[in-house]
C-alpha cells in the first residue's frame, strides 16, 4: 500500500512541476510586463520595482521561489490587476462557492446516476430501461454551456421559480440551477457506465447462486451486486472530476455566483497571469489528488488489485 | 475439422469456389455498419451538415459582417425569421444575418474538431506506435510522459495560451492539438503490444527491415480501424472543447465565429425574447455532435471485433 502512494506520488509530483514550469514560461513569453505602461517609468523606478517582486532573478531563481512561495505559505503572488489583492485573497474568496455547488452536483450526479443506471439494468428491456438510455444518450452530449441558458429560459423566464443567478451566500435557491447544470452530462453518463456494468454482473454466476439460495432480490443487489459493479464507474470519476472543474467556469461566468471560474475568466480578460496561473495550478493539484483518492479507494474495493 | 482429408473431387472444385467474390474485413465492416439504422442516418446528416457548413453560403444574399441598419433598431419584432426578407434564421444581437452567421459558425466549429482530430491521428498513432513498438524503457518514459500531460487541466492551459498569444484561429488549433492526441498515444500503444507480437511483424524483423519501416509499414496499417473509430468520436468532443471557450468569449474573435460563439451571443440575449437567436445555433450544435456520435459509435460496432 504504501509503496503504491509513493508510486504515485511519483508520477504526481513531475505533474505539478510540469504544470508549473510550463505556465510560467507561457508568462514570460507573453509580451510586456506588469509594469509596463502607457506612459514608461523612470528606468531606475522600474528597477525597483522588479526587484520589490523578485523580476531581477534569473528565471529559475523566481520559479523556485514561486514553488518554495506556494508549497509553504500558500502564496501565489500578487494579482497583476488588482494591486491591493492576492491572488491567494482571490482564491480563498470564490473556492468556498465552487466548493459548495461542485460538491453537491457530484453527490447528485453519483446518486442519481448510479440508481437510475441500476434501475435500468435491473429492469432490463423495460419502459424504464428505455426511459433510461434514452436519458442518457441524449444528456450525454449535453454540454453545460447549453443546459445553463436551456435552464434559465425554463427556470427562471418560463416559470419564474428560480433566480437566474447570482449567490446570495448559498441559498438554496440560488445553488439549484448551477448544481443541475454542472451535473447533468456526467450524471449521464454515470448512469449508462452502470447500467452495463451492471447487466454485466447480474448476469454471472455468484448472482445465480444468489438467486437460487432465495435471496430476496433487493439484498442481492446491494449485498452482492452493486460492489463489482460499482468499479468502472469508480474510474470515470476522475474524468468526471476533471469535467466538472472546467465546467465550473462555465456556472460561474453564466450565473454570476462569484466562484473561482468567474475570478479566471475575468483575469483572462484583463490579462491578470498571476491568478490564471495560480488558479490552473490549484485545479491541476486538486485533479491530481482526487485521482490518487481514487486510485486508493479503488484499490481497497476490488481486492483483485495488487499494489 | 482440422485433420480433415480433402478428396480428389473436393479438390477438383477448388477453381469454382475462388471464384466467390472474397469477404474482406472492410467489406464485413461496410457491411455492418449500414446495417446500423441510427449511424447511417446520421451519416447522412453530417453529409448535409458539411454540405451545409461549405456552400450554404450561396442560398443567401446577405454577407455575413453585413449589419442591416433598416432592421437594426428594433429586432425583437423585425428582425424575426422569415423568407421575405430572406433572413431565414432571422437577426442576430447585431444585426447581421443569422443564417450565414450559423453557416460561417459550423464551418469553423467543424474545421476546428477536425483539424484536431487530424492532429491526434497523426501525433497520436505514430507516437503510441513507436511507444509501444519499442517498449522497456523507452516506453515508461514516453507513458509517463502522456501520464503527467493527461493530468492537467487542459481547457485551462489553452485559455491561459489563447490569453497570452492572441485569440486567433490557428492559436486555437495549436491548443486544441495539444491536447487531443494524448488519449489516442495511449490507444494506439495498446493495440500496437499486441500486434508486434504477430508472425508478420516477426518476419519483417527476421528478414532485416528497419524498426522505423516496420512501424509505418507493418504496425501503423494495422492500427487504422481503431483509429478512425477514436478520431470519429473526437470530433465531436473538441467541437465542444472549441465552443466552451468560444461560449466564455475567448475563442475565436469577431468578425469571425463560431457554433459555441453564437450560442453564447443567443443566451445572452434571452430576456428580451429573441429565442431564434439561441435556438438555430443550439440547433446546428446538436445535431453535429449527436451526428458525429452516432457515426463514431457505428464505426466502433463495424469495426471492433470486441462487441460482436
Amino acid at each position: 500500500m504504501f509503496a503504491f502512494i509513493i508510486r504515485r506520488l511519483a508520477v504526481a509530483i513531475p505533474t505539478i512541476l510540469v504544470l508549473v514550469v510550463l505556465s510560467y514560461i507561457l508568462m514570460f513569453a507573453a509580451p510586456g510586463g506588469p509594469f509596463n505602461a502607457e506612459r514608461p517609468l523612470p528606468p531606475n523606478v522600474l528597477e525597483n520595482i522588479e526587484a520589490r517582486y523578485g523580476l531581477d532573478q534569473p528565471y529559475w531563481k523566481q520559479i523556485y521561489d514561486y514553488l518554495v512561495n506556494i508549497v509553504f505559505h500558500f502564496d501565489f503572488g500578487p494579482s497583476f490587476k488588482y494591486r491591493d489583492r492576492t491572488v491567494s485573497d482571490i482564491i480563498t474568496q470564490g473556492f468556498p462557492v465552487t466548493l459548495t455547488y461542485g460538491f453537491w452536483s457530484f453527490v447528485v450526479a453519483v446518486i442519481v446516476g448510479v440508481s437510475l443506471g441500476i434501475a435500468a439494468a435491473v429492469k432490463h428491456n423495460s419502459i424504464l430501461d428505455y426511459f433510461a438510455v434514452g436519458v442518457s444518450i441524449g444528456a450525454q452530449s449535453l454540454p453545460n454551456f447549453v443546459m445553463a441558458p436551456v435552464l434559465v429560459l425554463v427556470f427562471t423566464l418560463w416559470l419564474g421559480w428560480l433566480p437566474g443567478g447570482g449567490w446570495n451566500g448559498g441559498e438554496w435557491q440560488f445553488v439549484v440551477m448551477p448544481v443541475i447544470a454542472l451535473s447533468t452530462s456526467y450524471m449521464a453518463s454515470i448512469a449508462r457506465i452502470t447500467r452495463s456494468s451492471m447487466l454485466e454482473v447480474l448476469n454471472a454466476g455468484f448472482i445465480r447462486t444468489a438467486r437460487a439460495k432465495g435471496l430476496p432480490m433487493k439484498r442481492i443487489i446491494f449485498r452482492h451486486a452493486l460492489k463489482p459493479a460499482i468499479l468502472p464507474v469508480l474510474s470515470y470519476l476522475g474524468p468526471a472530476f476533471v469535467m466538472m472543474i472546467t465546467g465550473s467556469v462555465i456556472v460561474d461566468s453564466y450565473f454570476s455566483t462569484g466562484g473561482i471560474g468567474q475570478f479566471f475568466v475575468n483575469a483572462a480578460f484583463n490579462r491578470d497571469y498571476s491568478v490564471m496561473m495560480g488558479i490552473t495550478i490549484l485545479m491541476g493539484v486538486l485533479t491530481i489528488v482526487f485521482n490518487l483518492v481514487v486510485d486508493l479507494l479503488y484499490a481497497w474495493i476490488d481486492p483483485k488489485i495488487r499494489y | 475439422m482440422l485433420t480433415s482429408r480433402t478428396s480428389p473431387e473436393q479438390l477438383g472444385d477448388l477453381p469454382q469456389r475462388a471464384e466467390v467474390k472474397g469477404r474482406s474485413l472492410w467489406r464485413d465492416a461496410v457491411g455492418r455498419f449500414a446495417a446500423n439504422r441510427a449511424a447511417v442516418i446520421s451519416l447522412v446528416v453530417l453529409v448535409m451538415i458539411f454540405l451545409f457548413a461549405i456552400f450554404g453560403q450561396i442560398l443567401s444574399p446577405h454577407e455575413p459582417d453585413y449589419v442591416d441598419f433598416m432592421l437594426r433598431g428594433n429586432i425583437k419584432e423585425l428582425g424575426v425569421p422569415s423568407m421575405e426578407n430572406q433572413h431565414y434564421f432571422g437577426l442576430e444581437k447585431e444585426g447581421r444575418d443569422l443564417y450565414v452567421r450559423v453557416v460561417q459558425g459550423t464551418r469553423i466549429s467543424i474545421l476546428v474538431g477536425v483539424v484536431g482530430s487530424i492532429v491526434a491521428v497523426v501525433v497520436g498513432t505514430l507516437y503510441g506506435a513507436i511507444s509501444g513498438y519499442f517498449g522497456g524503457r523507452v516506453d515508461n518514459i514516453m507513458m509517463r510522459i502522456v501520464d503527467i500531460l493527461l493530468a492537467i487541466p487542459f481547457m485551462f492551459v489553452i485559455i491561459l495560451l489563447l490569453v497570452i498569444f492572441g485569440r486567433s484561429p490557428t492559436m486555437l488549433f495549436v491548443g486544441i492539438g495539444l491536447m487531443s492526441w494524448l488519449n489516442m498515444a495511449r490507444i494506439a500503444r495498446g493495440q500496437t503490444l499486441t500486434i508486434k507480437n504477430k508472425e508478420f511483424v516477426e518476419a519483417a524483423i527476421a528478414s532485416g527491415v528497419r524498426p522505423i519501416k516496420i512501424i509505418l509499414r507493418h504496425i501503423i496499417p494495422n492500427l487504422a480501424g481503431i483509429v478512425v473509430v477514436y478520431a470519429t468520436l473526437l470530433v465531436p468532443e473538441l467541437i465542444i472543447t472549441e465552443s466552451f471557450i468560444s461560449f466564455l468569449g475567448l475563442g475565436v474573435q469577431e468578425p469571425q465565429t463560431s457554433l459555441g460563439a453564437l450560442i453564447s451571443d443567443g443566451a445572452s440575449q434571452l430576456n428580451y425574447g429573441t429565442y431564434w437567436m439561441l435556438a438555430f445555433p443550439l440547433f446546428f450544435f446538436l445535431i453535429t455532435l449527436y451526428a458525429f456520435f452516432f457515426v463514431g459509435d457505428g464505426l466502433r460496432d463495424a469495426l471492433d471485433p470486441k462487441d460482436r
